[in-house]
């Protein structure tokens, strides 16, 4: 069930995102030539499930950093501290820009305030979670990196 | 789910056996339909939870289960802190005590008829709702420990209501054992404009009607008539509950294996009771449920504003206001004999039978109102605890109606300018501030409520009292 993915994007030239499904909630998953990139998908994807990327306009950008020692709790801070900063500023973000050094992820998120006529915002992402957390290279080997948002 | 890998015990009670690694069974209350309907994921799940450590009974599950985070959602399950229990952030669940509020208005939904389009427009107009709604109210940092101390007698204090509320909220409207300096900053910070304020995804404010009355007797003492208008809040606790959730799912997770636990799957992320960590999650969860009351509280202080200027007779007085992601520190008899258990309810809602000690007096001999939550635009339920449901799932049922199809097959199917049409025409009033957001919420998206409440019932769980039917609905 979790495995299909339920939409395709080409939005970012080095990786692409996609949606899977899971009751209630959502599934998002970053693929990329890098794991930096497949983590900047990934938050494309969660992007994605609030509104359209294209209607983000980037007039405020954010800095980001986070460390773990493990690849996929550095992947659930990194979105947590997105869906953090987005509640605490009343922002949306369309860009992002990752880089991961051993267990320290810096980052910078690009985006601006909600407008609510603009962005018809669809739901609140409330985190993400543990449930389907997976940072991986895939056969083909793309970076995966993926989890189910709480929303 | 296929029923043949569990033992039936009758029509309504299905077991998943006991064995080495799980030291009590895990019981599923259901139909063999609604079985049939359910993930897979629920029987891996609640057979994940009867191996935690100090576990008692059994790891329950209600009619309207599915897939969860670790716990499945429907999940209920108790743990003794002298045997080693532990407290779970996943079996929580990141909105805690997301719950339902009902007020009987005093109106008929002919009167709510009436005045039906300029209701539904107050109620989307004062009642912030959706992504980037903002409440007028802004905490101070004292003001906000006072709220996450003080939940809705806090809120009442303030203003937003009477005493006479809190006699009919769990807990007297106040959660003991709340520590809100075990809430980091991060999370205060969330909920600096967010007090007030409905969410967004399957959360609610409906008007409702009774349609139909089960129980006579019952619905007496909770003053439901048929033909009667309702007003039901379903929300949470909103951002600072959701950031507690996420910093203590993370903690007992990296945590979990200092105390000796092997989690099967991560998301089970738990702690001892008597752990630092555990009672340092316990301290803030109670304030988050506190956080929660308040939110609930302030809403309908907001409804009652919207009311007395449309329909300036209505009285809104609070029917009862239940959680149904909470663990709650509880005694119950098991085996005869008194225990002091921690009771994790991840969409469950708890259901005292009569004569419960906790029970304000107007439902002492009634039994407490169990609050179930239907789709947008689908009928809702209010069911009564009953003596049996203290003895099958430690005084707990069901929740709602769970979801059929995910959110993008529901945006793909319906618009949701063709949702507010459809349900206009059968004299049910939408309002959102995203019409996308309507459609993710489409009822057809939903299972049938009806089957769950029957089930609930049948399994002994809570029995039927009344049933609603939505006039107008704000969604977030």
């Amino acid at each position: 069930m979790a495995a299909t993915p339920e939409n395709l994007s080409n939005e970012k030239p080095e990786g692409r995102w996609e949606h899977f499904s899971h009751g209630a909630d959502i599934g998002i998953r970053g693929l990329g030539p890098t794991k930096d990139a497949a983590f900047e998908t990934a938050a494309m994807a969660m992007t994605s499930a609030i509104t359209d990327l294209e209607r983000i306009k980037t007039r405020e950008t954010v800095k980001i950093s986070c460390r773990a020692d493990d690849d996929e709790i550095l992947f659930y801070d990194w979105i947590n501290a997105l869906v953090l900063e987005m509640s605490v500023r009343g922002l949306l973000f369309g860009e992002f820009d990752v880089h991961i050094e051993g267990s320290r992820l810096t980052a910078t998120a690009a985006g601006e305030a909600v407008d609510v006529e603009r962005h018809d915002p669809i739901v609140e992402v409330k985190g993400a979670t543990f449930t389907e957390l997976a940072v991986y290279r895939n056969d083909n080997g793309d970076w995966v990196a993926q989890c189910i948002i709480d929303v | 789910m296929d029923p043949r890998q569990l033992t039936k015990i009758d029509e309504y009670t299905w077991r998943i056996e006991p064995d080495a690694e799980h030291p009590v069974p895990a019981i599923i209350y259901a139909s063999e339909a609604l079985i049939r309907d359910m993930d897979d994921k629920v029987y891996e799940q609640a057979e994940n939870v009867a191996a935690l450590p100090g576990i008692v009974g059994a790891s329950y599950a209600m009619p309207d289960a599915h897939w969860g985070y670790g716990f499945p959602i429907g999940g209920v399950a108790a743990f003794d802190p002298d045997l080693g229990g532990i407290v779970s952030a996943g079996g929580v669940g990141f909105d805690i005590s997301c719950g339902v509020r009902a007020l009987v208005t005093g109106l008929t939904a002919d009167d709510v008829r009436g005045v039906q389009k300029e209701l539904a427009d107050d109620l989307l107009a004062t009642v912030p709702a959706g992504v980037g709604s903002r409440g007028e109210i802004r905490l101070s940092a004292l003001e906000m420990d006072a709220m996450l101390t003080g939940g809705a007698r806090w809120a009442v204090k303030e203003g937003y209501g009477t005493e006479t509320d809190l006699a009919h909220i769990e807990e007297g409207g106040c959660m003991s054992g709340a520590e809100p300096e075990q809430v980091s900053d991060q999370a205060k910070k969330r909920q600096l404009r967010e007090m007030g304020t409905l969410g967004s995804g399957n959360h609610y404010l409906e008007v409702q009607e009774v349609v139909e009355i089960f129980d006579p007797e019952l619905a007496a003492a909770f003053k439901l008539a048929d033909g009667n208008a309702i007003v039901s809040i379903h929300c949470g606790s909103r951002g600072l509950g959701h950031q507690i959730g996420t910093e203590f799912l993370r903690e007992m997770a990296v945590a979990a294996e200092s105390f000796g636990i092997h989690l099967p799957d991560r998301e089970l992320a738990c702690a001892p009771l008597r752990s630092e960590v555990g009672r340092r999650y316990l301290g803030a969860m109670r304030a988050a449920i506190n956080c929660a009351l308040a939110n609930r509280q302030i809403i309908t202080h907001l409804v009652r504003q919207v009311l007395a200027r449309v329909i300036p007779k209505a009285s809104l007085d609070l029917l009862y206001d239940v959680s149904h992601n909470t663990c709650k520190e509880e005694r119950h008899i098991v085996d005869g004999v008194e225990r002091h258990l921690f009771v994790h309810r991840k969409g469950a809602t708890r259901a005292f039978g009569p004569g419960h000690p906790d029970l304000p007096d107007a439902f002492r001999t009634s039994g407490q109102p169990v609050l179930i939550g239907g789709s947008m635009g689908t009928a809702s339920y209010v069911l009564a605890g009953t003596e049996e449901s203290m003895h099958r799932a430690f005084g707990s049922a069901c929740h709602g109606a769970g979801r059929l199809m995910s959110r993008h097959a529901a945006k793909k199917r319906w618009s949701g300018r063709q949702v507010v049409d459809e349900l206009a025409e059968r004299g049910i009033l939408i309002r959102s501030p995203t019409m996308r957001g309507v459609a993710e919420e489409a009822p057809g998206a939903y299972k049938d409520v009806t089957d769950v409440v029957d089930a609930a019932q049948a399994a002994g769980l809570a029995r039927k009292v009344a049933k609603l039917a939505p006039l107008v609905c704000l969604k977030g």
